[in-house]
């Protein structure tokens, strides 16, 4: 069977769940490698292996750290010379995107990304998207070269799948375009012991109608009381009320969890574009003829600071 | 020596509005107003910025797009870009992201440039993956998803608020960026600005002054091909009902039903 490479997202050889959603789909059209470059390959493998891959390539370099993207385009470009794969797939985030199209423009394959879903067809994987803010879903190919797709996180659910998932050593050369950017500092994201955003089950989302970042603690609590991630429209993350990264919407984060809360969020296409393909979603606004109201499935047409702590409170009593 | 910044533009149709797919599975610009990408304004302010920091330097704003798409081209140099290009060719529709790039990357090469400035995505076609294939194409340091950028000294420096750690950047000129919603907001446009960029320079070009076969771009040279698209059905509207002290209670129980409590 021919081989598809999967790029590892991972926090020093902590896999993250994407990755593995990557390898199950990875087994629709192949026997996924995966390629695991910085530390912990050996760590990364037990789950690598565990999930499909039948090898993992590693490489370990300092230029990983310290030079922005292109050396771990070399490192990929040098697995897919190794493997000849029949496809590419990387998880579709900032820096996935970038390292993926620059792998293709050097391979002269075509690229796609933000696939929802990926399955064999007769000219190649199908991949499906979701385009125009959700409205439309579309199914595309690549057409010239081996295939290379950004996936989504949430585009499947991880089936276990042991292999052998053995550790090679990649052979990496970096070209000088590899040393171009440098990372003079990083500061890691404080944790906030919430499920990430992009791959929670449950999002609570907070917006205009929060009126202040001291009152998104209300938000918050409702979404630790549900085990939730906590999301804002770009009015909250533009007024300073909640971190950038917690953006959800066009210019934002895509999220599509099982369920999503939106307090206090008009829905606005802008909002739209990053939630509405939540499997169910219900919202919270004082506004009856707020735009988000059309896209529910239950909503509460009330005051926020009323209803969100009856919620909450109800919540935490019949979980106990 | 001047800094010659490039910035390059993408006329797109209104976000807002209710865009849909031509019969030939591109994305239909008739239907819906166009305008110059919101995400694009970030750009040309952040190159206005930069600009007015040196003490010599041109912004030329570029597109690749149709006989409208000079609009994108008005705004930007209506906010203060001093000379416009336009990549205009009737081949040049269905173009995909390598083409468009690879096109890009000709007329910046042919225009001159010490820094090329992008937004961080379209609004129509979200890929977000433009800036790093032209850094590739261009061989130049890609410093990308910028909130914060400065340049000084023939180095540019910024700030990248990335999924994980936010990073700061370094990289000598030429260099490409591209910056994010973050960076701050874009200027409008002033009376005076409006009326000053009728008179400046706009240079088309086609596919023969970039010396791009037909072949290389268009629907037929596309490294994609979309094969489906369909509507997404409405959602099945729900049930809302208005708070009379039971809100949250009654939510709860809808919750609860739904196995997510």
């Amino acid at each position: 069977m021919a081989e598809v490479l999967v790029y590892v997202d991972h926090v020093d050889g902590a896999v993250r769940k994407p990755t593995l959603e990557l390898l199950t789909l990875a087994r629709r059209i192949g026997d996924p490698v995966a390629v695991h470059l910085g530390p912990g390959a050996d760590e990364a493998a037990k789950t690598l292996g565990e999930y499909g891959a039948v090898k993992v390539l590693a490489a370990e370099a300092g230029e990983f750290a310290d030079y922005l993207v292109v050396p771990k385009v070399d490192a990929l470009q040098a697995a897919y010379d190794v493997v000849s794969p029949s496809a590419v797939l990387v998880p579709s985030s900032a820096e996935g995107k970038e390292i993926a199209a620059r792998l293709a423009v050097r391979i002269g394959s075509g690229i796609i990304t933000d696939a929802v879903d990926l399955e064999e067809g007769d000219e190649g994987p199908v991949a499906t998207q979701s385009v125009f803010a959700a409205a439309f879903t579309t199914k595309s190919r690549v057409s010239k070269g081996t295939p290379v797709v950004t996936v989504k996180p949430n585009s499947t659910s991880p089936e276990a799948a042991p292999a052998a998932g053995a550790v090679e050593q990649l052979q990496v050369s970096f070209g000088e375009a590899a040393t171009g950017t440098r990372i003079v500092s990083r500061t890691p994201r404080e944790s906030t012991g919430r499920p990430e955003l992009t791959e929670a089950a449950i999002v609570v989302s907070g917006g205009r109608g929060v009126n202040g970042a001291e009152n998104f603690h209300i938000i918050e609590e409702l979404a630790d009381s549900l085990g939730a991630a906590v999301g804002a429209s770009r009015a909250a993350v533009d007024a300073g009320w909640y971190p950038h990264s917690n953006q959800v919407g066009q210019t934002g984060k895509t999220v599509s969890p099982q369920l999503y809360v939106a307090t206090g969020i008009s829905g606005a296409i802008q909002h739209r574009a990053g939630m509405q393909t939540s499997k169910t979603i219900v919202a919270i606004n004082k506004d009856a003829e707020a735009p988000i109201f059309d896209l529910v499935d239950y909503g509460i047409v009330g005051d926020l600071f009323e209803v969100v702590p009856k919620l909450t409170e109800e919540v935490k009593t019949r979980k106990g | 020596m001047s800094l010659r910044i490039v910035v390059c533009v993408k006329y797109v149709p209104d976000a807002t509005g209710d865009r849909h797919f031509a019969e030939d599975l591109t994305t239909d610009r008739e239907s819906v107003d166009g305008l110059l990408s919101e995400l694009d304004e970030y750009a040309v302010e952040q190159a206005l910025q930069i600009s007015e920091e040196s003490d010599d330097a041109e912004i030329t704003v570029l597109t690749v797009g149709p006989e409208d798409a000079k609009d994108a081209l008005r705004k930007a140099l209506s906010m203060g870009a001093d000379k416009a290009v336009h990549v205009e060719d009737d081949d040049l529709h269905g173009t995909d992201v390598l083409g468009t790039s690879a096109v890009l990357a000709k007329a910046i090469e042919k225009t001159g440039y010490d820094l090329v400035v992008c937004g961080m995505a379209s609004t129509d076609g979200t890929m977000g993956v433009l800036p790093a294939i032209l850094a590739e194409r261009l061989g130049v340091p890609q410093v990308t998803l910028l909130s914060e950028v400065s340049v000084t000294d023939g180095k540019v420096n910024g700030r990248r608020d990335g999924d994980t750690a936010t990073e700061q950047l370094e990289a000598s000129l030429p260099a490409l960026i591209s910056v994010t919603d973050q960076s701050g907001e874009a200027r409008y446009p002033s009376f005076k600005g409006i009326m000053a960029a009728k008179k400046k320079p706009v240079e088309s070009l086609d596919l023969d002054d970039l010396d791009i076969e037909a072949d290389e771009v268009g629907l037929g040279g596309a490294w994609t091909k979309v094969d489906d698209a369909t509507a997404r059905p409405p959602r099945t509207a729900g049930t809302v009902v208005k708070d009379e002290g039971e809100g949250g209670k009654q939510l709860a129980e809808y919750l609860a039903g739904q196995k997510f409590i």
